[in-house]
């Protein structure tokens, strides 16, 4: 029997959710048009009135937004209520340019907290659980999602914070804690401090571990699964929608799902736009069905996943998500298939190699070609031809395993691979260069 | 009975292996056998020196990939035959020869020769049964 916070939204039949899906779909395209002049002019602009969207089967008659609009619009340009119905602003961090401003009213908040109550619930929490909250508090979602998601589970909740790692894991034992919230890279930077100060896993009574806002791999999850004796989870979420919730792994440990009534899902062609079918892998869009103050009508996150809908353990009916695989910023297409750098940076690390690395794309003929170039470091170095000839033919198997296609791989010496200020230069396409 | 080799992982590229034998020289390491095995991409340079764990930490601490590998040295007479002999001793033993290689040596009348197989103490055996001098580390400087 599973966990769950919300049973009935959980487990719903397919064709109850569609009506649900569709019912709000209509209300938040109709909420969004009349109070946002943003929306107003781009479903202008592309022909479409509220009116149009029917049920779920029109959702692709409207227009994308994508983070740019999000830039453009800031700070109130997509508001949807007046501030004075609004309690809560949280913000990304702008790292990758202007910073994005998101307004919440208390329905809001009240449903990216139940959200954020479903991904706990769903790694075996309850109310007698004590949740050690390390994500950053403040205006960074992290801290706050998952805070008010431990209050709506009735669990005991540490509003820790991150950092003061030696008082992180003080209070982890005098407490008891049972689940800690964090990024993946504290989690192990945690684990190693443990490890340190001669603390075992037995120690600490850690469970589970509900990891997000960063990229991680399966290799991290058995580290950090052994290095704290707990069980780790993803979450999924972007501030923009809300911050984490959007998606959570359950007990399956196999994709994420993703919380339905409040978010529909789509996969779409980066290139075209076009929506793909399901199992495709694509971008991830968001359009939100119940937000009050910041509504987002098919939204691009620029995550390239997939989307599988089937029979889970857990026995969860909403659809589940593949760990994103990367940015559709950094894709290469290379005879036809999808290729991300940070896919071959998890294999050289899974395999034992440094991250250092560079991907040459080129053609030959009308074939094109990969190229990667890897460091070879002392450790994995062994003096005859022959041996190196056959690490090159493993790593290409393994990547062929990730990629689908077939590299060439090319051990170097670790200062052949060129860098600018310190850094590998991590992809040459030449293919531009013949266009 | 084995001789201590030092492999450094080399770009084949103009100027690689001019820029490490360089840094060898200057960093006082004494070369007294070179070789080099090279591919389309990448080349091994493997020397044998005096003081080879001297040696490996200071290519080691420049960034070089370097490891050490502990290979057969064989003193054999310079007359005709003298190699075919050794060669046929080893390939009766079933003793696969990865790579061989020569070098002076402070006898008269002698080479030395350097062999990476893959049993060495199988080798050692086969060899020293029929007569021929399997040398160590003292015996060649
Ligand atoms: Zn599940």
């Amino acid at each position: 029997m599973g966990n769950y916070y919300q049973q009935d939204i959980e487990t719903m039949a397919p064709e109850g959710l569609r009506a649900i899906q569709s019912e709000r779909l209509l209300k938040q395209v109709r909420h969004a048009y009349d109070n946002v002049a943003y929306y107003r002019e781009m479903m202008d602009k592309k022909g479409v009135s509220p009116d149009d969207i029917k049920s779920l089967d029109d959702l692709h008659k409207l227009p994308f937004l994508t983070k740019a609009d999000l830039r453009e619009a800031y700070p109130y340009g997509l508001l949807a209520k007046p501030l004075s119905e609004c309690v809560r602003i949280q913000s990304t961090s702008g790292t990758t340019g202007k910073r994005v401003v998101v307004f919440y009213t208390a329905h809001d908040v009240d449903i990216w907290e139940q959200c954020c109550a479903r991904a706990i619930m769903a790694v075996g929490g309850t109310k007698e659980d004590v949740v050690q909250v390390c994500y950053g508090y403040g205006l960074f979602t992290g801290g706050a999602g998952l805070h008010g998601g431990s209050h709506k589970v009735g669990s005991l909740t540490l509003p820790m914070s991150s950092g003061n790692t030696e008082r992180q894991i003080q209070f982890m034992q005098d407490l008891g804690s049972t689940i800690i919230c964090c990024t993946p890279s504290y989690a192990a930077y945690i684990g190693e401090t443990l490890k340190e100060m001669g603390i075992s896993p037995d120690d600490i009574q850690l469970k589970a571990g509900i990891f997000g806002a960063e990229p991680w791999t399966e290799e991290m999850r058995r580290d950090v699964e052994k290095s704290l004796g707990l069980k780790a989870y993803d979450i999924y979420g972007l501030t923009e929608m809300c911050g984490p919730g959007v998606a959570f792994e359950c007990e399956a440990q196999g994709g994420m799902h993703i919380n339905e009534d409040y978010f529909i899902p789509e996969i779409i062609d980066p290139d075209t736009g076009e929506v793909l079918p399901e199992g495709a892998k694509g971008e991830l869009v968001f359009t939100t069905l119940d937000k009050e103050a910041f509504p987002l009508l098919r939204y691009r996150t620029r995550d390239i996943c997939v989307l599988h809908r089937e029979k889970c353990a857990c026995g969860r009916t909403l659809i589940k998500m593949a760990k994103p695989m990367g940015r559709s910023d950094d894709m290469l297409i290379i005879r036809g298939v999808n290729v991300f750098p940070s896919q071959i940076e998890t294999v050289l690390l899974e395999q034992g190699y440094t991250p250092n690395y560079r991907i040459e794309v080129d053609r030959a003929g009308n074939n094109d070609t990969l190229d990667i170039y890897v460091e070879l470091t002392s450790e994995q170095f062994s003096d005859t031809v022959r041996a190196i000839e056959q690490k090159e033919k493993q790593l290409a198997a393994a990547m062929k395993t990730m990629l689908g296609i077939n590299p060439k791989m090319h051990l170097v010496p670790p200062k052949s691979i060129a860098r600018s200020e310190g850094k590998a230069v991590r992809v040459v396409d030449k293919r531009k260069l013949h266009d | 009975m084995s001789v201590k080799q030092i492999s450094v992982f080399i770009e084949n590229k103009k100027g690689a292996l001019a820029e490490v034998t360089k840094f060898i020289a200057e960093n006082k390491i004494n070369l007294n056998a070179l070789s080099i095995a090279d591919t389309r991409d990448f080349g091994i340079l493997r020397i044998i020196t005096d003081n080879p764990d001297n040696a490996r930490d200071i290519l080691r601490g420049e960034g070089y990939t370097v490891t050490a590998t502990a290979v057969l040295a064989v003193a054999i007479d310079h007359t005709p035959g003298a190699m075919a002999s050794v060669l046929a001793i080893l390939n009766d033993a079933d003793i696969v020869i990865e790579y061989t290689y020569a070098f002076m040596s402070n006898t008269p009348d002698k080479a030395y020769m350097i062999f990476r197989v893959d049993n060495n103490d199988k080798a050692t055996a086969a060899l020293t049964a029929q007569g021929v001098a399997v040398l160590n580390q003292e015996d060649i400087f």
